[in-house]
């Protein structure tokens, strides 16, 4: 009777040592999600912002065609980006380009005092360095969630519970991983 | 970090305590010497709750008065507003309210009970001597103690350093008024009273000292740890480097900051602190060496 007892009490400790790590599990597992739509959150905010760009630019700048239509091919094929891999090769093509937009309103003083462009400017790289940081908070979720899966003893856990890791976002170009920095 | 954040919980718990014990006693002195009997005991609850509660859902009202600072619109400091929206995200808190102060000195703080009800707060000279990379190193620093919960502990202590001062001085003004009084004729007062007055006069001298050792306790080490957990945000140390070295080399006082507030900023907002006596009593450490724990990351 007492060794059932025992043994009873066993199973039930062990029983709520289960139930929260798999619960911890289940938690990072959302943060990881909620944290990959954040980027999101910030991915479409530059691309509502890039259209008013382009316009206010080719107000003051009309025979710098082929630069507006590589932006805006860039920000389409950035948008239709099927996997995480295909979008950050389009995020580095479209901040490639409007790098070259930013170097074409150089040459327009006029452009360069507009009201509307400079908050423009401000917003867009607000926004550059709201995707940089929600990339980065991304990466740390991910340690965190990648770490418990892999250590000892939740590791058995997430193997019972056949959870899996997440892959890092990474950038291919080191140039990329640069901010588009505008400098006057 | 997470023993940081307990220990901030902890710590901001004991220090409330403290407060509530000793706004008790000051209130209890002050009623015993006007005369007021058991009455003062009442009252002396009644301030203690009062001044309790005002000082853990309002601190960060109280501080932003003092402080003279006006609500800063994203229309206005775009450049603010996006930085501080960026950095949030980065945390993984939600964003604070940012607030600014008119004033050409450049600094920065942080304020609030928690990261949901937390605020931000700089200086236009800030703004305006800041590149971007210098501003984000400030605003991580800020939002590091808004995660490690020292916006709590450090709010706290300036409203109460500040109850504390003000209610000591008052005991010993009604003191010198309180003893003529006496001399004039009622003089029973009993043991018990006699006590109570000593009590009141211990309270109405140290209690000035206490809350300064209380503040000093709260403030030096976390400096340190949020210049780390800064860098650790905006991964860019020499970021928030030449932020601190542009805020040191600048001389300019502070108009807005007083002895109650200078702890919650970056860099000691008074600049006038020179000398060995006053380097024990700093609330900050030697800018020198925290650019130097940053340049070393």
């Amino acid at each position: 009777m007492g060794a059932l007892l025992v043994l009873l009490a066993v199973v039930a400790v062990l029983a709520v040592w289960v139930v929260g790590m798999y619960n911890a599990l289940v938690n990072l597992r959302n943060r990881c999600e909620n944290a990959w739509s954040q980027v999101d959150v910030q991915l479409k905010r530059r691309y509502d912002l890039i259209p008013n760009l382009v316009e206010t630019v080719k107000g003051y700048a009309k025979h710098e065609r082929e630069v507006f239509e590589k932006v805006t091919q860039a920000r389409t094929a950035a948008i239709n980006a099927g996997t995480v891999k295909d979008q950050g090769l389009a995020e580095n093509q479209l901040a490639g380009a409007l790098k070259t937009l930013f170097a074409v309103a150089e040459a327009y003083p006029d452009l360069k005092a507009n009201q509307n462009f400079l908050m423009l400017q401000e917003e867009l790289a607000g926004t550059e360095g709201k995707i940089a940081y929600a990339r980065q908070f991304y990466n740390d979720t991910v340690m965190k969630f990648n770490q418990r899966q892999q250590v000892f003893p939740s590791s058995v856990i997430a193997g019972m519970f056949h959870f899996q890791t997440r892959e890092y976002f990474e950038l291919e170009e080191a140039a990329a991983k640069e901010p588009v920095k505008v400098q006057f | 970090m997470y023993e940081q954040i307990a220990r901030n919980k902890r710590r901001s718990a004991l220090i409330f305590l403290f407060f509530l014990l000793m706004i008790f006693a000051l209130a209890y002195a002050f009623g015993a010497l006007t005369g007021m009997g058991t009455g003062g005991l009442v009252f002396a609850a009644l301030i203690a709750g009062g001044l309790s509660f005002l000082s853990y859902w309002k601190s960060d009202s109280v501080v932003l008065a003092i402080s003279r600072a006006k609500p800063a619109t994203k229309e206005e400091y775009p450049h603010l507003v996006n930085v501080v929206e960026g950095l949030a995200i980065a945390a993984g808190i939600p964003a604070p309210r940012c607030y600014v102060i008119d004033d050409t000195a450049p600094n920065a703080f942080a304020t609030g009970r928690d990261p949901a009800h937390a605020v931000i707060c700089v200086t236009t000279g800030l703004l305006q001597k800041m590149n971007r990379a210098e501003l984000e190193g400030v605003v991580a620093h800020e939002m590091s103690h808004i995660r490690n919960f020292d916006i709590r502990v450090m709010t706290l202590a300036v409203v109460m350093v500040g109850i504390i001062a003000l209610l000591s001085d008052w005991i010993m003004r009604s003191l010198w008024g309180g003893g003529r009084r006496r001399s004039g004729g009622r003089g029973k007062g009993g043991d018990i009273g006699a006590v109570l007055v000593v009590v009141g006069i211990f309270f109405a001298i140290f209690g000035p000292l206490i809350a300064q050792l209380l503040r000093m306790a709260v403030s030096r080490r976390r400096e340190y740890l949020a210049d780390a957990s800064a860098a650790l945000l905006t991964r860019y140390p020499p970021g928030l480097a030449s932020a601190l070295r542009k805020i040191a080399d600048d001389r300019e006082p502070l108009e807005a900051a007083n002895k109650a507030t200078a702890h919650l900023y970056i860099v000691n907002p008074l600049k006038d602190l020179k000398g060995a006596v006053n380097k024990l009593f700093s609330t900050h450490p030697p800018i020198e060496e925290r650019i130097a724990a940053l340049e070393k990351m």
